[in-house]
């Protein structure tokens, strides 16, 4: 087991090296200067070279890697005007619009993604088992037909619409919820709850379809399976069955989609947090790839990486203490 | 006293028939057997005595302890099953739950039936357990089935039976997924736990020597139809109805030996296989599994060379390194003097064990069949596919039908045709009728030889079944962990078994004569 860790561990790491190395040599392919960029209109070729400097573009992409890494294990020194500024472990380097610590943008949106990938994921896995459940238990009677119909349609309709017709219907028309925003769950539980609940619901649409047909499709298997004959042989009663045995078998796969959904969440639920106003990490990438903000579009996906691979170590932790028939090793 | 009487039961899935009026009692702690072929009804028996049938209309009466199970309702019918009458099922790894532990499933039913402790429940397990003989019952019973071997999961769910103390335990194809020696193994316990528990035991099977040693009286079933039922000595003894003694003419008998001195064709020179295994949790590499660990042997142009072995003793390694599938690890395979790894391919094929999966399913038998014809230039080869076709026994008009179309039988006699395409000079078949019920097990056996003498061929046969290697094989070769433990004539072998794992095999054949066959349990109790 402490094996398995130890290895996983250092699987976990070597991808994480290989993206950011696939990530930097990506961006120095990157037509643009970034340099040119930030120094604006009216920029003398002194002035350039200064700010070359000082953003640390003006070393071989070697040294410049060298250094992102140094950051990122180490903290770094940046060339700041005369005087130099330190950058703690991890640093992601500074925004080129902002100017502040990637990892300070990163750590102040990302509260906002996981309050909203956790409520999501949530209500999506308890509609979808729960509809996959009763589905696969009335297999093709009408209460089965409904729920296909609603997996087909959650499918279909796009994010933003569901979050239009939700704000047009909540907000504006009934006027049961605020627009949302976001309020931290340290200040207040109940406005945090409030707020995110239409984001929740939108982003949940989908996830909920998903888990719905997987629930359906795992509990229709495993009633088909020799061991649910035994348990009837042997008297068990129905609501035992499904309940202990065949709810279990059907719920194998939904734990590895769960993991990473949550990473995926975190990181790219863009259009759910620009159409409710929320300022999460989805957001940020889409305005760093805008304004060709090089070290944030880094450090958000080195983050995705990092959620990713964790997920992934978590499902497979999960997978095993659910199903014994799965040993790590 | 009748532990339980049906009458004039009738099965029906839709249109279709599946049991069509049949009777029987069974004695109080007496033993039962129902026999039939594939789609004889004897499965759909079971369920019903369960009351385990979703989508058949059920009729007839089938009267228990003063019940008459046909009419419970559902809630009756949970007080029935596992307490009152406990089914054993086919295959032991599915029929358990794999998410919980052995002892756990069979505590679950005790508690569910009796409504003891939970403590109760979980040392009554323990002690089923004992009682089919689990080693250390306390601790194997915290195991998951996938932990345990074949015959142990076997065990497990007979204990699990066991555990409520039924009248009357149905046992369908108990042994069937099981090796011949664990197969003698459950057979034994299960009229061991007759004896002791004095329940009454309606054993089904496919295989006439599995009921012949263990029951009192039998019923042979065809097409849902009893054709006739006795006491089994008598009915085995001296069958009266026409499809008794073509069942009992289909098991397999031994022949008059042939003497083959013909000049060694295949030569295996200290042959291995050795699997190499991945690295886990430790940095030392694991020794490989060694399937096939040095065999030497000739296999004599003309001869039918029968290699036994059960599970896992490298039998179906050996015919893949034989015919080129796989290349030794080590050792020489030479046919007709030259060395088979680089001239295989048209002179020796191969009959696989599973005709439905080996065959493509995409493709029409024929195309299948004249795959190997167009490989060795044949231009337009329908025409011989068709003649080959024909002569395997099957209509020229098969040419464009598809494997799903055909019954296992039909498939397997594709299997030959296309393994006799390319005029081989060897055929290595590999259980080529260990799927395929006994009186079509018959006609392909029958085939296989007809084909040998017309064809000139040399076959390797390999298989689990020693029945009906001593019907086919001239010489037998027994494997047991990756060696070839002992080799001679046939009747030499079947007569004088050498080696001890040779004695044990020939102990565990299930014998369709039951006086023999008691014979054989008395003398498997002195062995082991």
């Amino acid at each position: 087991m402490i094996g398995y860790l130890v290895r996983r561990i250092g699987g976990a790491l070597l991808v994480l090296f290989g993206l950011s190395l696939l990530l930097y040599g990506l961006f120095y392919l990157a037509p643009s200067d970034p340099a040119i960029l930030t120094c604006g209109k009216g920029c003398t070729p002194e002035r350039l070279a200064e700010v070359r400097h000082a953003m640390g573009v003006d070393d071989p992409v070697a040294t410049q890697y060298a250094h992102f890494l140094q950051g990122l294990v180490a903290g770094r020194d940046y060339p700041a005007g005369p005087a130099t500024r330190h950058c703690p472990a991890p640093c992601l380097g500074y925004s080129f619009e902002t100017d502040q610590p990637v990892t300070a943008l990163l750590l102040d949106r990302l509260p906002v993604s996981v309050s909203l990938a956790i409520g999501a994921e949530v209500l999506s896995l308890v509609a979808g088992i729960g509809a996959g459940a009763l589905a696969g238990l009335r297999r093709y009677r009408w209460l089965d037909r409904v729920v296909n119909g609603l997996v087909l349609a959650g499918y279909a309709v796009p994010v933003f619409l569901v979050g239009l017709l939700l704000l047009l219907i909540f907000c504006v028309q009934l006027q049961w919820l605020p627009f949302p925003t976001y309020v931290p769950i340290t200040t207040d539980p109940l406005a945090w709850a409030q707020n995110l609940l239409l984001p929740w619901v939108a982003l949940a649409v989908i996830q909920t379809a998903a888990y719905a047909r997987l629930t359906r499709a795992g509990i229709q298997e495993t009633l088909a399976e020799d061991h649910i004959r035994t348990a009837r042989a042997y008297g068990l009663p129905e609501s035992r069955i499904v309940w202990r045995r065949a709810l279990r078998g059907a719920l194998l796969p939904l734990v590895t989609l769960t993991a990473i959904d949550l990473a995926a969440i975190m990181t790219s639920a863009v259009l759910t947090e620009t159409m409710f106003g929320l300022p999460g990490v989805g957001q940020l990438l889409v305005g760093a790839v805008n304004q060709i903000d090089l070290p944030v579009v880094v450090g958000v996906t080195m983050l995705t990486g990092v959620l990713i691979v964790a997920a992934n170590t978590v499902a497979d932790f999960l997978y095993a203490a659910v199903d014994p028939r799965v040993e790590l090793r | 006293m009748t532990a339980l009487a049906v009458e004039d039961l009738r099965i029906r899935f839709g249109d279709t028939v599946a049991v069509d009026g049949l009777s029987f009692e069974l004695p109080a702690g007496g033993a039962l057997g129902i026999v039939g072929e594939s789609g004889s009804g004897k499965s759909a028996t079971a369920l019903a005595l369960l009351g385990l049938h979703t989508s058949a209309v059920v009729e007839g009466r089938i009267s228990f302890d003063g019940l008459d199970l046909t009419t419970l309702t559902d809630r009756r019918w949970r007080d029935v099953r596992g307490a009152r009458i406990a089914m054993v099922f086919q295959e032991p790894l599915t029929a358990l739950s794999p998410f919980h532990t052995i002892g756990d499933q069979i505590a679950e039913v005790y508690r569910l039936h009796t409504g003891a402790s939970r403590r109760a429940a979980r040392e009554r397990a323990v002690e089923v357990l004992r009682q089919v003989h689990i080693p250390d019952p306390a601790r194997r019973a915290a195991s998951y089935p996938h932990q345990f071997s074949g015959g142990m999961r076997q065990r497990a769910l007979i204990a699990m039976a066991l555990s409520c103390r039924p009248q009357l335990i149905v046992a369908d194809e108990p042994t069937t997924a099981l090796d011949v020696t664990v197969q003698a193994q459950i057979l034994d316990l299960l009229d061991e736990v007759r004896e002791t528990t004095g329940t009454s035991l309606l054993l089904i099977s496919h295989d006439l020597g599995v009921v012949a040693g263990s029951t009192d009286r039998i019923v042979v079933m065809r097409r849902g139809v009893s054709v006739e039922h006795g006491a089994t000595a008598a009915v085995l003894g001296a069958p009266s109805a026409a499809y008794t003694r073509e069942l009992l003419a289909a098991v397999p008998h031994a022949k008059p030996p042939r003497t083959i001195e013909g000049a060694p064709l295949l030569r295996l020179d200290a042959v291995r296989k050795h699997f190499p295994q991945p690295r886990r949790g430790s940095w030392r590499r694991p020794e490989p599994v060694r399937a096939v660990d040095g065999v030497t042997l000739d296999v004599r142009a003309g001869e039918t060379l029968g290699i036994v072995g059960e599970s896992g003793t490298g039998k179906t390694t050996l015919a893949r390194v034989m015919t080129g599938l796989l290349a030794p690890t080590a050792g020489t395979i030479t046919l007709d003097g030259a060395d088979i790894t680089r001239r295989r391919g048209r002179s020796v094929q191969m009959v696989f064990q599973d005709p439905m999966s080996s065959l493509n399913p995409r493709r029409s038998i024929g195309e299948s069949i004249a795959d190997p014809l167009r490989l060795s230039g044949v231009r337009d080869p329908r025409t011989r596919v068709e003649d080959l076709l024909e002569r395997v026994g099957l209509a020229r008009t098969e040419y464009d039908r598809y494997p799903h179309q055909l019954s296992g039988g039909m498939r397997q006699r594709v299997g030959i045709a296309r393994a006799l395409a390319p005029r081989p000079k060897l055929i290595v078949c590999d259980e080529p009728v260990s799927s395929l019920d006994v009186t079509t097990q018959a006609q392909v056996l029958a085939l296989l030889e007809e084909l040998r003498e017309e064809f000139g061929l040399t076959m390797v046969f390999v298989s689990h079944d020693l029945a009906v290697l001593r019907q086919i094989a001239d010489r037998v070769a027994v494997l047991y962990e990756g060696r070839i433990v002992e080799l001679g004539d046939t009747a030499e072998v079947y007569a004088q078994p050498q080696h001890p794992y040779t004695k044990e095999l020939l102990a565990a054949v299930p014998v369709t004569d039951p006086a023999e066959a008691r014979r054989l349990r008395a003398l498997r109790r002195t062995i082991a």
